[in-house]
């Protein structure tokens, strides 16, 4: 769950004295938003963004590079003018979830990945984020998703995978959801198959309840004719 | 309307691919079916067909040599599981595998010669989740997806159309044919968030050259008959109008069903019926008829046989006689 292994390690970078029409083209291209903006020794320097961009160029030199290009003012402009210096950062050894609540709290799409020397490792993205977590939920593969309700009470989810693992089932993974109704926990095991009809009835028959999605569910449906 | 000519595949070697104890997909199955249609009269009414062994040239129209070869070995050695261990196995598993491929092309054959109109085939194993290289979802050989290539192959029938409305998405057919604009695929089933094998989402449509020919509807738990009629009238009906299929071809599966305790979709016997009244008119607007229906998933013993009775008595006259 490090950044290290979840980050983008090939990244896309600039040095100060580009031009802000070629970091255009270069986000352009590689389908980004945020550049690294880094020193002759890989030491980060600053960050620009997509939005950076927009709000130098008027509308029409920013939808048309043609039309930058052939204005001096803004072909000459240069990426350390326009960049965000001593951006946010994170370090390879921070984990995903520092990353998750850094990006929450700064409001910022990306973070550069940024050693103890200063130089740049890597980049980290809510996109990348997304993949580390479709990752950790197990939904790329097969699989049946359990809703059961518990009482928040010690050794439930022992009680729960050992029902499971006893079946002979593998997890892709189980999340749990604290707060759903007064003194209740619901727990969400994805198992890697399609063949739950037994634990089903094993779990009920311990006692737990599974969840229906459709209770809370079934009131925002559009109603059909 | 007169009545139509409709085929049905049964045969007792279906019934040797043992899945053990504590297996939803049993023998047993096959035997309510056959009950069912038995007990309301209507087997004189069928063209009965049996088993074939399938050519095993067939098989790799869709299957790679490789899986072909490693499934005979793991199945003749003895090992009780392909894959992952909701497949379980006899030794008999591989044989069955391709009796049930056969079968569906023997009645591929006879439909293509005029001798039937339409046909339900009673097999096992299912097929839908079978990947090219990869048993799933006790899946092995992906029956429709080899029948659709062979109807394309051996008998040149040009655009073929399958409806999937078994309760779990078919991500076998729909990967063997995502890029192939020539198989329409569509399957509605439960929301892949929630239900087994957690693909078909809306968003997946085929690509390349397929994009556009693969259509998924997903259906969420406790959403029942008057979400289907909605959504096959808003999604598979005009889709196939459009497509116009020279042939359909159906995963049927009846593990939709309320009783039915593999999902937690809840249709009623009816809506089952509805569903193949809907699915037998667009084969007489588009396939002058032509219609093969496959069995995939449906575990419920209790409700298979007024099921099964019902599916032939639509392929039988288009509707059931209230």
């Amino acid at each position: 769950m490090f950044v290290s292994r979840s980050m983008t390690s090939k990244v896309v970078t600039l040095q100060p004295d580009a031009t802000v029409l070629e970091a255009q083209k270069l986000m352009a291209m590689h389908h980004i938003r945020h550049l690294p903006v880094i020193d002759g020794e890989d030491r980060l320097v600053g960050v620009v963004t997509d939005r950076d961009v927009r709000s130098v160029l008027p509308y029409d030199c920013y939808k048309n590079p043609k039309c930058a290009e052939g204005n001096e003012k803004y072909s000459r402009l240069k990426v350390k003018d326009i960049m965000t210096v001593e951006p946010f950062t994170i370090s390879p050894s921070d984990t995903i979830q520092d990353a998750l609540l850094l990006i929450q709290e700064k409001r910022i799409g990306a973070f550069p990945v940024v050693d103890n020397t200063g130089k740049l490792k890597g980049i980290i993205s809510v996109r990348d984020l997304l993949r580390a977590f479709t990752n950790v939920l197990g939904i790329g593969e097969p699989g049946t998703l359990l809703c059961i309700l518990v009482e928040e009470k010690v050794g439930q989810m022992k009680k729960i995978v050992d029902a499971i693992t006893e079946e002979g089932i593998s997890f892709g993974s189980i999340l749990v959801a604290r707060y759903w109704e007064k003194d209740k926990r619901a727990v969400f095991p994805y198992l890697l198959t399609q063949n739950i009809s037994r634990v089903k009835k094993k779990l009920q028959e311990m006692g737990y309840t599974l969840l229906d999605p459709m209770d809370w569910y079934l009131d925002q449906l559009p109603k059909h004719e | 309307m007169t009545m139509k000519k409709t085929g049905f595949l049964f045969d007792q070697r279906y019934l040797l691919h043992d899945t053990g104890p504590y297996h939803p997909e049993v023998p047993e199955r096959l035997q309510a079916i056959y009950q069912g249609i038995e007990e309301a009269g209507l087997i004189s009414k069928l063209k009965m067909i049996s088993a074939v062994r399938a050519d095993l040239k067939w098989v790799e129209a869709v299957h790679s040599v490789d899986y072909i070869r490693r499934f005979e070995e793991v199945c003749f050695s003895g090992q009780r599981t392909l894959d992952s261990p909701d497949n379980r196995m006899c030794r008999e598993t591989y044989e069955t595998a391709l009796l049930a491929v056969g079968g569906v092309l023997q009645v591929v054959d006879l439909l293509m010669q005029n001798q039937i109109d339409n046909a339900f085939c009673a097999v096992r194993p299912p097929g839908h989740h079978a990947e090219v290289s990869e048993a799933m979802g006790f899946c092995y050989f992906n029956n429709i997806a080899i029948a659709a290539r062979y109807l394309q192959q051996q008998w040149k029938v040009p655009k073929i159309g399958i409806i999937d409305f078994d309760v779990h998405h078919g991500n076998g057919t729909q990967h063997i044919f995502e890029k192939d604009p020539s198989v329409f695929y569509y399957s509605i089933h439960q929301h892949p968030s929630f239900a087994y094998p957690g693909t078909g989402r809306e968003f997946e449509k085929g690509s390349v050259d397929g994009y556009g020919f693969t259509k998924n509807t997903p259906v969420l738990p406790g959403q029942g008959d008057e979400d289907y009629r909605y959504y096959i009238k808003r999604d598979l009906v005009p889709a196939f109008g459009h497509f116009k299929p020279d042939m359909i071809l159906v995963s049927t599966g009846f593990d939709g069903h309320m009783d039915d305790d593999m999902s937690d979709v809840k249709l009623s016997t009816d809506a089952f019926t509805w569903i193949m009244e809907t699915i037998f008119q667009m084969a007489e607007d588009h396939s002058k008829g032509k219609l093969i229906s496959i069995l995939e998933g449906g575990y419920s013993l209790k409700r298979l046989p007024e099921l099964a009775r019902n599916h032939v008595q639509v392929l039988l006259d288009g509707h059931i006689h209230q």
